[in-house]
Order: C-alpha cells, then sequence, then structure tokens
C-alpha cells in the first residue's frame, strides 16, 4: 500500500536512528518532575516513528495481520491503563514484561520460518542469535508471569525452596546451550523448540524460589530482561534501532536492580538464589522481652498538633489500607495548625521502586515535601514526631544494631532518632521479610492500634475538634 | 566490519549511554520509568511487523502470519498501556501551589 515510497536502506537506518535520540530524550526529561511528562511525549514519538518508518519497509508485503495486531493491542493496552488501580502498578508492569518476552520468542519462531518457507539460507551467526532471542524472551516470559502470580497473591509471596533446585537449574541452563548449539549446526525446527521450552522452564524455576522482600529486585530485573530480549532480538534481525533501544531498557533494569538491592544490603547473587522472606526468615528474628506502649488517637493528635515537625513514612501497608487520601487531609490540618510536615521514602518502600511516591503523588501530596531517604535522614534527629503508616522493615533500628537480623547492614529512615515516634499498625504481625521490629520497644514509641485510613481520620478529626 | 560486529560495538556503546541516562533519573520517578521502559522495550514490534507482513503463498507462510499476528498484538499492548499508564502517572506529580 505504500509501495509508492522508496526510501534506501540507509534513509531507513537515519529514521530509525531519530527514533532512537527520541528514546533517549524521553528517558532524560524523567530527571525531574517538571520535564518528565515532555520526556514521555518524546519517546511516544520515538515509538510513532519506528512504526511508520517500518509499516513503510519494503520488506512488508501486506498489512492486515499488522493492522489487526495493533488494534487489538491497542484496545487491550489503553482499556487496562486508564483502569488500572495505582496500588496494582508493579503487577501491571510484571504483565507487561511477560508480554515483550512472549513477543520476543514469537518474532524469534516467525523469523525462522519466514526464512525457511521463502528459501532463504540461514547463517550459523542468524540461528545463534535466534536461539539466544527465542530463550531470553522465554524466560522473561514465564519469569514475569510468576512475579506476576506473586505480586496478585495468586499463589503464595513465600519463597518456593527444594533441594538440589540449584543444581536442576545449571542442568537445565546447560541443556538449554546444548540445544541451542544442535540448532545452530543443523536449522531445524525441534532443536529450536526444545531449548525455547527448557527456557520456559527455566523463567518459572528461577523466580519461584523468590520471596516477596525482594519482589522490588525481581520487576526490576525482569524490566532489564525485556531490554535484553530487545536488544537479542536486533542481533537477530540486524537493527541498530532494537539494539540500542534493548540496550537502554537493559541499563535501566540493570541499575534499577542495583539500587534495590544496595537498599536492601543484598546482593543480586543471593536475591537470584532466593529463599528470603516469609516464614523461613522469621525463625532468626530476636523473640520480643519487653512490651510495647500503645497510644490512643486523642494521644496521637495531640502530640501531632503540639509537633512543629512531623516527617511521616508510608509503607505498602498506607497503600493496601488506601490511606492516602486520609493522610492528605491529616496534613492539610496539621498544615493549617502550623505544622511543618515531610515524606519520608525508602528505596524499597512498596513493591516497586518509587511506588510510594507514585501513591502520594496520586491523592494529591506535591512532590517537593516528599524526600528520599538520603535526603531526610539527617532531618530525624530535629523532628518532632515521626508517624510511621504501614512501613515496618525499613524503619527496623534492628539494621543497624543487631547482628543476629536478617535484616542486618540494610540501610534504613532512621525514624527512632526523633523525639517521639508514633507507629500505626494493624497488629503485632512482622513485616515483609518476616522479622520482628526492635522499634516498637524503643521508649519513645507508641504504637496506635488500627487501620490506617481509620486512624488518619481519626486523627484528622479529632484535631478538628480540639 | 561483520554486522554482527556492528551490532556489538552499538550494544556496548548503548549501554553506556544508558548507565548515564538512567542514573540522572530521580528516585521518585523510578515507578514511571520502569512504565516507560516497559513501552520502549516493545520496540520488538518493529521484528513483529516485520514477521507479520511476510509475503504470503509460500508454503508456512500461514504459520509465519499467526506468529506475527500475536508478537505485533503483544508489543502493542506494551507501546499503548506502557505510554499511557506513565502518562497517567507522571499527570498526578505536582508541586505545591506556588511553587512552580
Amino acid at each position: 500500500m505504500f509501495s509508492q515510497i522508496q526510501i534506501s536502506p540507509d534513509g531507513f537506518a537515519a529514521i530509525y536512528l531519530a527514533a532512537t535520540v527520541f528514546f533517549i530524550l524521553g528517558l532524560k526529561g524523567l530527571s525531574s518532575p517538571k520535564t518528565a511528562l515532555k520526556g514521555n511525549r518524546n519517546a511516544m514519538i520515538g515509538m510513532t516513528i519506528a512504526i511508520v518508518a517500518t509499516l513503510i519497509h519494503p520488506e512488508v508485503r501486506e498489512t492486515t495481520w499488522i493492522w489487526a495486531g495493533l488494534g487489538v493491542g491497542a484496545v487491550i493496552g489503553i482499556a487496562v491503563a486508564l483502569k488500572i488501580d495505582m496500588k496494582s502498578m508493579p503487577q501491571l508492569v510484571a504483565a507487561l514484561h511477560s508480554f515483550v518476552g512472549l513477543a520476543a520468542v514469537f518474532i524469534a519462531a516467525g523469523t525462522f520460518y519466514a526464512d525457511l518457507s521463502s528459501g532463504k539460507p540461514l547463517g550459523g551467526a542468524t540461528l545463534f542469535e535466534l536461539g539466544i532471542g527465542s530463550f531470553i524472551g522465554a524466560i522473561t516470559f514465564t519469569g514475569s508471569l510468576v512475579a506476576f502470580a506473586k505480586l496478585q497473591e495468586l499463589v503464595s509471596s513465600n519463597p518456593l525452596v527444594f533441594r538440589g533446585q540449584h543444581l536442576l537449574n545449571a542442568l537445565l541452563g546447560i541443556a538449554m546451550f546444548g540445544f541451542t548449539a544442535q540448532f545452530v549446526m543443523s536449522g531445524e525446527a525441534a532443536p529450536f523448540w526444545v531449548l525455547t521450552a527448557i527456557a520456559l522452564g527455566l523463567g518459572f524455576l528461577l523466580v519461584l524460589p523468590i520471596g516477596g522482600a525482594d519482589m522490588p529486585v525481581v520487576v526490576s530485573m525482569l524490566n532489564s530482561y525485556s531490554g535484553w530480549a530487545a536488544a537479542a532480538t536486533g542481533f537477530t534481525l540486524e537493527n541498530p534501532l532494537l539494539i540500542t533501544t534493548g540496550a537502554l531498557v537493559g541499563s535501566s533494569g540493570a541499575i534499577l536492580s542495583y539500587i534495590m538491592c544496595r537498599a536492601m544490603n543484598r546482593s543480586i547473587i543471593s536475591v537470584i538464589l532466593g529463599g528470603f522472606g516469609g516464614e523461613a526468615a522469621a525463625a532468626g528474628a530476636s523473640a520480643p522481652t519487653k512490651g510495647v506502649k500503645s497510644a490512643s488517637v486523642e494521644d496521637a493528635a495531640f502530640m501531632l498538633e503540639n509537633a512543629s515537625k512531623v516527617v511521616i513514612v508510608p509503607g505498602y501497608g498506607m497503600a493496601v489500607a488506601q490511606a492516602q487520601h486520609a493522610i492528605k487531609e491529616l496534613v492539610h490540618t496539621l498544615n493549617a495548625k502550623g505544622v511543618e510536615v515531610k515524606f519520608a521514602i525508602h528505596p524499597v518502600a512498596g513493591r516497586m521502586p518509587g511506588h510510594m511516591n507514585v501513591l502520594l503523588a496520586e491523592s494529591d501530596i506535591p512532590y517537593d515535601i516528599v524526600f528520599e531517604m538520603e535526603d531526610i535522614n539527617s532531618d530525624f534527629s530535629s523532628t518532632d514526631v515521626a508517624l510511621v503508616v504501614g512501613a515496618n522493615d525499613v524503619v527496623n533500628p534492628d539494621a543497624k544494631t543487631n547482628k543476629a537480623s536478617p535484616l542486618y547492614g540494610m540501610p534504613i529512615l532512621d525514624a527512632y532518632k526523633a523525639k517521639q515516634v508514633l507507629v500505626i499498625k494493624r497488629s503485632m504481625k512482622a513485616g515483609y521479610a518476616g522479622v520482628d521490629n526492635a522499634l516498637f520497644y524503643y521508649d519513645n514509641c507508641s504504637l496506635v492500634f488500627g487501620d490506617a485510613k481509620a486512624v488518619c481520620e481519626n486523627l484528622t478529626k479529632t484535631m478538628l475538634a480540639g | 566490519m561483520s554486522p554482527t560486529m556492528i551490532g556489538i560495538t552499538v550494544f556496548v556503546l548503548s549501554c553506556f549511554i544508558g548507565y548515564h541516562v538512567i542514573w540522572g533519573v530521580t528516585p521518585a520517578l523510578h515507578t514511571p520509568l520502569m512504565a516507560v521502559t516497559n513501552a520502549i522495550s516493545a520496540i520488538v514490534v518493529v521484528g513483529a511487523i516485520l514477521v507479520a507482513g511476510h509475503e504470503s503463498g509460500h508454503e508456512g507462510s500461514r504459520l509465519v502470519h499467526i506468529f506475527g499476528f500475536l508478537a505485533v498484538a503483544l508489543a502493542s499492548i506494551n507501546i499503548f498501556g506502557g505510554f499511557v499508564v506513565t502518562n497517567r502517572i507522571l499527570a498526578m506529580f505536582k508541586p505545591k501551589k506556588g511553587n512552580n
């Protein structure tokens, strides 16, 4: 349909280069919330350029299937994106990763059969790249499915560990490379599907043993894999746009994984080996020796309104209780009474990097009172009240002092340094990592029992009444 | 230089660009970063389109078209879903009133 347009291969390369530049500008826009929307628009322009250029590519002989695919994808994608609840963002991201992975498998398979059917001889390098593309895609696909199921709580988020697991994974890995080699030598379909099937199994096995506490790392890691899958596809098609873009996404995910690991003081290797979080870790916690103090809502409201500086530490529990809007009202009330309020965000608060920031932004809390750990930790010693809402492990001082704690060495928010710490908690249950929190037994700490949303609403009500 | 070697060169240099650009992203925007990289990684749609647009009439071209269609559809879910959700998230980030 576009056959009247003639563009040379160099012309296409130039257009693809332009798309790459837009992608880079798009990511660069995310350096500040002020430029971020423009960045996203740049990335959209890049994608549009890439799609339109490919549609007029001479290798594209018919477009029926293409329009059908684009249409189906657009309807599903837009519908889901408009409906999704911000709390469920990690699940959405995991699901989307799985699609990129599966798409990479189909592209590898499709390219292989297309070349077979048109009788094009396939070189060893191409076959090798097809094999790699398919297995990275397949691992991304099933790995992301498991991550999705764990985040959506379709399966237990506890790590699933069994004996000989790592040996089995290693053997499967070796077998996968063996079949890749056979595929390269024979150029037949059978070893291609065997290696893909093994990779699908490996994806499951690699993510199953990883516990709930490590989920932010897994989500970032799969983000990275989806990029590498795109880059591998680029090698197959000898398309620099895919290689560049895949590398950008791959390094993005890798850096996020690194940041998450650093924030939990875990090595990427130990995350991959799995077994952390859930019941397994609970055994390592020190048994509580002293009782905890509890405070009524009235006491808490009194402390808050008489403070001059309050820092709120939100965690995933805030999202579960849907307490963001109640917190916003609380902040308004405190501000009206002349109390300065800031938010402190731990890098691994929530189930994915930056999750808390999104939830706070959703309830109209301005981003310039929300601070990252490094920027706010020095503030706690001059803070009157630290209000912990649905966070647990990220304020556990055991991470600094108790060598026996599984959290030892993890950087934490120094909430315990505030004059008074108030922790809103539903019960005395341990955190996501399954570890008891030493902070609750500190002299300057009081627990306010109840649902986070209800407590915050009651705090506001009490203050407005008084 | 062979196409593979050119590819590797481009790949390695792109990783360095990625490294520098991504460290510049503010941690507050790490969730939209993942959403937008999700959309961007769906650039595999280029490969998917080439597969789905394969010439018909050959033996086995029906199978190729099915693979192509599925790949285009999956990648498009990412593209549209990823960009729209990123837009939704970013639109929520507002500074304190009178601070812009």
